[in-house]
């Protein structure tokens, strides 16, 4: 497919990042292993799990940064192992516990990036100008890097890939180690990023964050994706409903009328007023009607979405007492 | 499968940051005061003892290199052990820096190859010490000019041109070993002391093994030693042995040269001088022929090690 495409693509599901049996050995362990992937234009896509389940290792090979062992991967339409300089051009990557160089203030740094980008002067003037007011370091361009923060450190790195404009933004682990404002403040300069068309990837073990943000998830286990999908859908597959809705009532024969919802899996009582629903809906409406229509009393009535902790929990312990072998 | 692009895009990006990172630290700093200091003392006693006992000598300024008054070495003897001072403080954190400032995987995930970056890492580093030794060289003309009073003759400048180009070189070995060093060692630390550990075994211990080394090679014959003279096979083995050390390389063609009267480099049997005028100079070419095999050492030195440290760091994971 042409570059004209993919700009101009009505439907958005063309795919920018599209990996079949990816697989990266180091000897005979295989730390990425034969993963399947296809990320389209404009989602953000998260890469979920433990540290060392392979999702480094995944992104460094969608660089071209690392060997592929077998398989392969096709970025924006470039081969990143052929092709690794046109593939940088045109994606920027944050990594993990991403370093400048401390001598240099946050304006020079981004000037050698762009510099190796191949901007002329003026260009880069204007370019690292914007990106640094965008990130809100515009007043910290002439200071030395020496004394950012962990925080500062992470959004100079976001405005570098602003400054590139780069078609695809890989953050490998952008939140980890902030404090809950810079991890908000962060959060919201991806949701700036997504809106303006860039496709974001971005990996973490950190999964309740992640779950606001991302359009998609892959969850890696010991360099498999195990679970792949929208986090809805997840849960309908892992958990078997997508929601929890809690009912606090009183009134005669409530948990045998709110299991006469349809679409309501299953209704745990917990205590003699209190009822939890699963449901592969939201039921509040019904729920509500069902216990008025039975002359009963609603206190409280609240739903849960499902977390990706508790799929993540939940699939694993499955995995674990189903298929010992499996997990091993 | 080859690769698209060429290795050297980015290359004098790199080049140019690294010189300016260099030529503006404080490391560098101490570095260039430290070898300005050194020469200039080796240098003011050569000129007090050639102001003293000048004699009929048509290479006055070449015998400001080389002139040792005790107990301070001559000027060249001084930067023969300081360059690879200098060589290691520049180039000892130029990989493992990288990484353990986790710029590394920032710089390598832009539109350039390794190659560029550890290319122009090293002409940088390299352009630095250049720049510092030819600095110091238009001090020792200058100098010269002042104090000696003589104008130098263009053979003069020929032969101090060579030793110039001869010390960036033997700076290249030293700095191609301490990035070799600093490829292999994650931790800064380490590379600086294994690279300086090579340094001191090779200007002050190696002189001192490489004779006994000979002795146990190839014992001197009992009668060369009751008529009073030294076995040509021990002589020969120590020099061989003694060639190991860049800084016997660089000794070597320093002497040829700078001081025109040297002849040979080697033991010398007496039927081979015979016709010889002694203490007659030896033309600009002929001088260059004997210091041509070390200078093609020190050349093949830096690049072999310079491969080395390529090798390495284009297999190496970019992440720690």
């Amino acid at each position: 497919m042409s570059e004209q495409q993919i700009e101009t693509g009505s439907p958005p599901r063309v795919p920018v990042i599209h990996a079949r049996g990816l697989t990266r050995r180091y000897g005979h362990t295989a730390v990425v292993d034969g993963i399947d992937l296809d990320i389209t234009r404009g989602e953000v896509f998260g890469l979920l799990g433990p540290n060392g389940a392979g999702k480094t290792t995944t992104i460094l090979m969608m660089l071209g940064l690392t060997e592929i062992s077998a398989g392969a991967v096709n970025v924006l339409g470039l081969d990143p192992a052929r092709e690794p300089l046109k593939v940088k051009q045109r994606v920027g990557y944050l990594p993990d516990a991403v370093g400048f160089y401390d001598q240099l203030t946050a304006f020079e740094n981004l000037a050698y990036t762009a510099k190796l980008m191949g901007f002329g002067r003026a260009e880069r003037a204007e370019r690292i100008e914007a990106a640094l007011t965008r990130v809100g370091l515009a007043g910290v361009a002439a200071t030395r890097v020496a004394t950012f923060s962990r925080g500062m450190r992470q959004r100079l790195g976001l405005a570098e890939i602003i400054m590139k404009r780069a078609e695809i933004a890989i953050l490998d682990e952008p939140t980890s180690g902030l404090d809950p404002q810079a991890t908000q403040e962060f959060l919201g300069l991806i949701g700036e990023l997504k809106a303006e068309g860039v496709t974001v990837l971005l990996s973490s073990h950190m999964l309740d964050q992640v779950q606001r943000i991302c359009d998609r998830v892959a969850l890696f286990r010991g360099g498999k994706i195990v679970l792949m999908g929208a986090v809805p859908q997840l849960a309908v597959q892992v958990l078997g409903a997508g929601f929890v809705v809690e009912v606090e009532a009183e009134g005669p024969g409530i948990a045998r009328r709110l299991a006469m919802i349809p679409g309501v899996t299953q209704v745990e009582t917990l205590a003699a007023d209190r009822f939890r629903m699963t449901a592969e809906r939201d039921v509040r409406p019904d729920a509500a009607r069902a216990v008025v229509a039975g002359d009963g009393a609603l206190r409280r009535l609240s739903v849960d979405e499902p977390s990706l902790e508790t799929i993540y929990a939940r699939y694993f312990r499955a995995q674990s007492t189903g298929d010992v072998r499996h997990a091993a | 499968m080859r690769r698209e692009g060429s290795p050297f895009q980015g290359l004098s990006t790199v080049f140019v940051k690294e010189l300016a990172d260099h030529i503006s630290s404080v490391r560098m700093l101490m570095l260039e005061l430290l070898i300005v200091f050194t020469a200039l003392a080796a240098l003011y006693e050569a000129i007090n003892s050639l102001r003293q006992n000048t004699a009929e000598d048509p290479f006055l300024l070449l015998r400001l290199f080389t002139i040792d008054q005790a107990p301070l070495p001559s000027f060249v003897a001084v930067l023969g052990f300081l360059i690879p001072l200098m060589a290691i403080g520049l180039g000892f954190d130029a990989v493992n820096g990288e990484h353990n400032r986790k710029t590394l995987s920032r710089i390598l995930a832009q539109p350039i190859y390794r190659d560029a970056l550890l290319m122009g890492k090293f002409l940088a580093a390299l352009a630095t010490i250049g720049i510092s030794l030819a600095a110091l060289w238009l001090l020792v003309i200058g100098l010269g000019l002042i104090f000696l009073g003589v104008p130098p003759g263009s053979e003069e400048i020929a032969r101090s041109l060579v030793f110039l180009v001869v010390a960036i070189f033997y700076a290249g070995v030293w700095l191609s070993l301490a990035m070799l060093l600093s490829t292999v060692f994650r931790s800064a630390a380490n590379a600086a002391l294994v690279s300086l550990g090579i340094w001191l075994f090779l200007a002050v211990l190696w002189p001192m093994l490489a004779p006994a080394l000979a002795q146990a090679v190839a014992p001197a014959d009992p009668r060369f030693a009751l008529l009073g003279l030294n076995d040509p096979a021990t002589a020969v083995w120590t020099q061989e042995l003694l060639r190991l050390s860049p800084n016997d390389l660089f000794g070597e063609a320093m002497l040829a040269v700078l001081s025109p009267t040297t002849r040979a480099l080697g033991p010398v049997f007496l039927d081979q001088l015979r016709g010889a005028v002694m203490g007659a100079p030896l033309p600009f070419g002929e001088s260059m022929m004997i210091a041509w095999p070390q200078t093609v050492g020190l050349v093949a030195g830096t690049i072999i090690l310079f491969a080395f440290s390529y090798v390495l760091f284009q297999r190496q994971e970019v992440r720690a």
